[in-house]
C-alpha cells in the first residue's frame, strides 16, 4: 500500500515535529498545545493501523479530559523561566539516563523482535465487518476481567488518596446547607401586604 | 439546445463513471460534506432568527421583522455586518492562539456531524465507534473556549474560560454515563444501529426505558453548550462577555457559529439517542398509508429528524427565556452530586432490566 506508507510517514513526521515542540517551546501553554497536537497525530497513526477504538479513546481521554485539566493548571502557573534553566544542569544526567533506558527499550521492541517473524509481516488486513471495539470488549470483559477491575480499583484509590491529601479543613468556614436552601418556600421569606394605592385624605 | 444540453450531461456522467473508484469515492464524500456543512450553517442562520422570534413572543415583543418578508433575511444582514467589521487583536494577546481559538471551537462542532445518519442511507462515515467519536469531538470543543480566554490576556476572559472548562469537564462525565445506558440498550456503538434498534414507533424509543438518562443527557447538553441557564462562561452581567470579550467581527461570528452548531448537534444527538433519530413515531400505523397525503407520517426520513431537532432547539430558547442564570457552585453541585449518581443508579437498574429481559429487552436471547 503506497498511499498508506506515504500517509504514515507524513503524520509520523508531523508527530515528531510536534513532540519536539513540546520540549523546545518556552511558553508552557504552547508546550501543552504541542502535546495535544502530538496526541492527535498518534491517534491518526492508530487509525492507519485500523485500531479505531484506541485512536478515539486516546482523543477522548487524553485530549478531551486529561490535557484540559493540564492546561487548566499550566495557565494558572506563573512559570519562572530563569529558575527552570538553573535546574537544567542538575537534572540533565537523570534526563539523559531516562532517555537512554527508553531508547534501549524501543530498540529492543523494534529491532531485536523484528529479527523474528511476528512483526515483519506488517499489519494484518482485517476482514470485512470486523469491529475493533467489539473484539477488544470481548477479551477485556472475559479473559482479562480481573486485571481490568483491579486497574479500575487502583485508579479509584488514587482519586481518593489525592482528595484526602489535598483536603484541609479550615476553621470558621462558611458552608451552605443545600437541603435547607431547597426547602425554602416563598412564604417563609416574603410577606405580601395588601394596601390601598393611595391614602384617603 | 435541449439536445446539446442532454449530450453535455451524458458526457459528464460518462466521464464521472470512467474515473477510478477512489476518485469517485473522494468526490461523493466531498460532495456529502459540502451538503451537510451548508445545511448546518443555514440551520444556524435561521435558528438565530427562530430564537429571537421565540424569545420575542415569550416576552410579548415582535422580534425581527424589518429585513425581508417577516424579517426572514435578518440572519444574513447580521452576518454581513459582522463580516465587514474590523477584527481587533489586543496588543498584549498571544496572537497566534488568539486567531486559531475560534477555529478550534468551530471545527469539532462541524466534524461531529460526519457520523450522524440523516436517513437510512445518508451518512458520511458509517464507523463502528460512532458514539465514541461524537463524545471525543464534543469534548475537544472546549479548547477553543479555554485558549480564547487565555490568549486574550484579560481577567474577564480568563475567568470565563476557567468557568467554562470546569463546567464542561464536570458535565461530560454525566453525559458519557448517559450514553453508556444508550449503548447498553442498543448493543452497538454505531449510530446507525442505535437508530435501527429504536425502529417500530414511540414504544420502541429509548425515551421511556431510559427516561432519567434522557433528562440527564439533555440538561448536560445544555450545560455543555454554555447556554442559559448555564451560561456563566459568558455571564454578561458579571464578566461582560467572558471568553470572547475581546473578539470582534469574523472571529466573534465564528464563536457564535460554533455555539449554535453545537446546540443543533446536541439537539440532533438527543433525538438520535432517545427519540429514534430519523425513524417515524407512527411506524406501523398502516391505516395512515391509505391516505396518500399522510404517507409521509409513517415513512422515516430526514423530515422526522428535522422536526425532532426543532423541538429541542425550541426547548433551548424556551429555557433561555424562562430561567435565571445558575450560581456557579450550584452548577457544580448539580453536575457532580446529582447527575452522576442518577446515571450510575440508572445504569445499574438497566443492567437488572437487561438480565431479566424487561421492557425493550423482552424476548432477547441471552
Amino acid at each position: 500500500m503506497m498511499l498508506h506508507s506515504i500517509l504514515f510517514y507524513v503524520f509520523a513526521a508531523i508527530m515528531f515535529g510536534a513532540a519536539l515542540g513540546v520540549i523546545l517551546s518556552r511558553n508552557p501553554v504552547h508546550a501543552v498545545m504541542f502535546l495535544v497536537f502530538t496526541f492527535f497525530n498518534a491517534a491518526i497513526l492508530w487509525l492507519l493501523a485500523e485500531a479505531e477504538f484506541l485512536a478515539i479513546v486516546l482523543v477522548l481521554v487524553y485530549v478531551g479530559a486529561v490535557m484540559v485539566l493540564f492546561l487548566f493548571v499550566v495557565m494558572m502557573l506563573e512559570v519562572d523561566i530563569e529558575a527552570a534553566k538553573r535546574g537544567l544542569t542538575r537534572y540533565a544526567p537523570l534526563g539523559i539516563a531516562l532517555a537512554l533506558v527508553m531508547a534501549i527499550e524501543l530498540i529492543n521492541v523494534i529491532w531485536l523482535r523484528g529479527q523474528g517473524e511476528e512483526s515483519t509481516a506488517g499489519f494484518a488486513v482485517t476482514p470485512e465487518g470486523y469491529s475493533n471495539t467489539e473484539a477488544l470488549g470481548a477479551v477485556l470483559y472475559t479473559e482479562h476481567v480481573y486485571s481490568f477491575e483491579i486497574a479500575a480499583v487502583i485508579l479509584l484509590l488514587a482519586i481518593i488518596a489525592a482528595i484526602t491529601l489535598t483536603m484541609r479543613k479550615r476553621p470558621g468556614l462558611k458552608v451552605q446547607n443545600i437541603a435547607k436552601q431547597v426547602a425554602v418556600r416563598a412564604k417563609d421569606r416574603i410577606r405580601v401586604v395588601k394596601m390601598d394605592a393611595e391614602k384617603k385624605q | 439546445m435541449p439536445e446539446f444540453f442532454t449530450n453535455f450531461v451524458d458526457s459528464v456522467v460518462a466521464y464521472w463513471f470512467s474515473l477510478p473508484a477512489m476518485i469517485q469515492y473522494l468526490g461523493t464524500t466531498l460532495f456529502k460534506i459540502l451538503i451537510l456543512t451548508v445545511g448546518v450553517i443555514l440551520c444556524v442562520a435561521f435558528s438565530t432568527y427562530f430564537e429571537r422570534k421565540v424569545i420575542g413572543s415569550m416576552q410579548a415583543r415582535v422580534g425581527p421583522n424589518r429585513v425581508g418578508p417577516l424579517g426572514l433575511l435578518q440572519p444574513f444582514a447580521d452576518v454581513f455586518k459582522l463580516l465587514f467589521k474590523e477584527v481587533i487583536v489586543p496588543s498584549q494577546s498571544s496572537k497566534f492562539i488568539f486567531v486559531i481559538a475560534p477555529l478550534l471551537s468551530l471545527t469539532p462542532a462541524l466534524a461531529a456531524w460526519a457520523v450522524i445518519p440523516m436517513n437510512n442511507w445518508f451518512v458520511i462515515a458509517d464507523i463502528n465507534a460512532g458514539l465514541l467519536y461524537v463524545l471525543a469531538l464534543t469534548s475537544v470543543g472546549v479548547y477553543g473556549v479555554i485558549l480564547a480566554g487565555w490568549a486574550t490576556n484579560s481577567k474577564y476572559a480568563l475567568l470565563g474560560a476557567m468557568r467554562s472548562a470546569a463546567q464542561i469537564v464536570a458535565y461530560e462525565i454525566a453525559m458519557g454515563f448517559a450514553l453508556v445506558g444508550v449503548l447498553m440498550a442498543a448493543g452497538s456503538l454505531n449510530i446507525g444501529e442505535i437508530v435501527n434498534a429504536q425502529a417500530g414507533g414511540v414504544s420502541q424509543w429509548f425515551l421511556l426505558p431510559l427516561f432519567p438518562l434522557f433528562v440527564v443527557y439533555w440538561i448536560a447538553g445544555v450545560a455543555e453548550t454554555n447556554r442559559a441557564p448555564f451560561d456563566v462562561a459568558e455571564g454578561e452581567s458579571e464578566i461582560v462577555a467572558g471568553f470572547h470579550v475581546e473578539y470582534s467581527g469574523v472571529a466573534f461570528a465564528l464563536f457564535f457559529l460554533a455555539e449554535y452548531a453545537n446546540m443543533i448537534l446536541i439537539s440532533t444527538l438527543t433525538a438520535v439517542f432517545f427519540l429514534g433519530g430519523w425513524a417515524s413515531p407512527f411506524e406501523g400505523w398502516t391505516f395512515l398509508n391509505d391516505i396518500s397525503w399522510l404517507a409521509w407520517l409513517t415513512a422515516g426520513g430526514l423530515h422526522w429528524l428535522f422536526i425532532k431537532m426543532c423541538v429541542f432547539m425550541y426547548t433551548f430558547f424556551w429555557l433561555r427565556a424562562t430561567f435565571p442564570r445558575y450560581r456557579y457552585d450550584q452548577i457544580m453541585r448539580l453536575g457532580w452530586k446529582v447527575f452522576i449518581p442518577v446515571t450510575i443508579v440508572w445504569i445499574a437498574v438497566e443492567g437488572v432490566m437487561v438480565w431479566f429481559q424487561v421492557g425493550p429487552w423482552a424476548g432477547m436471547g441471552g
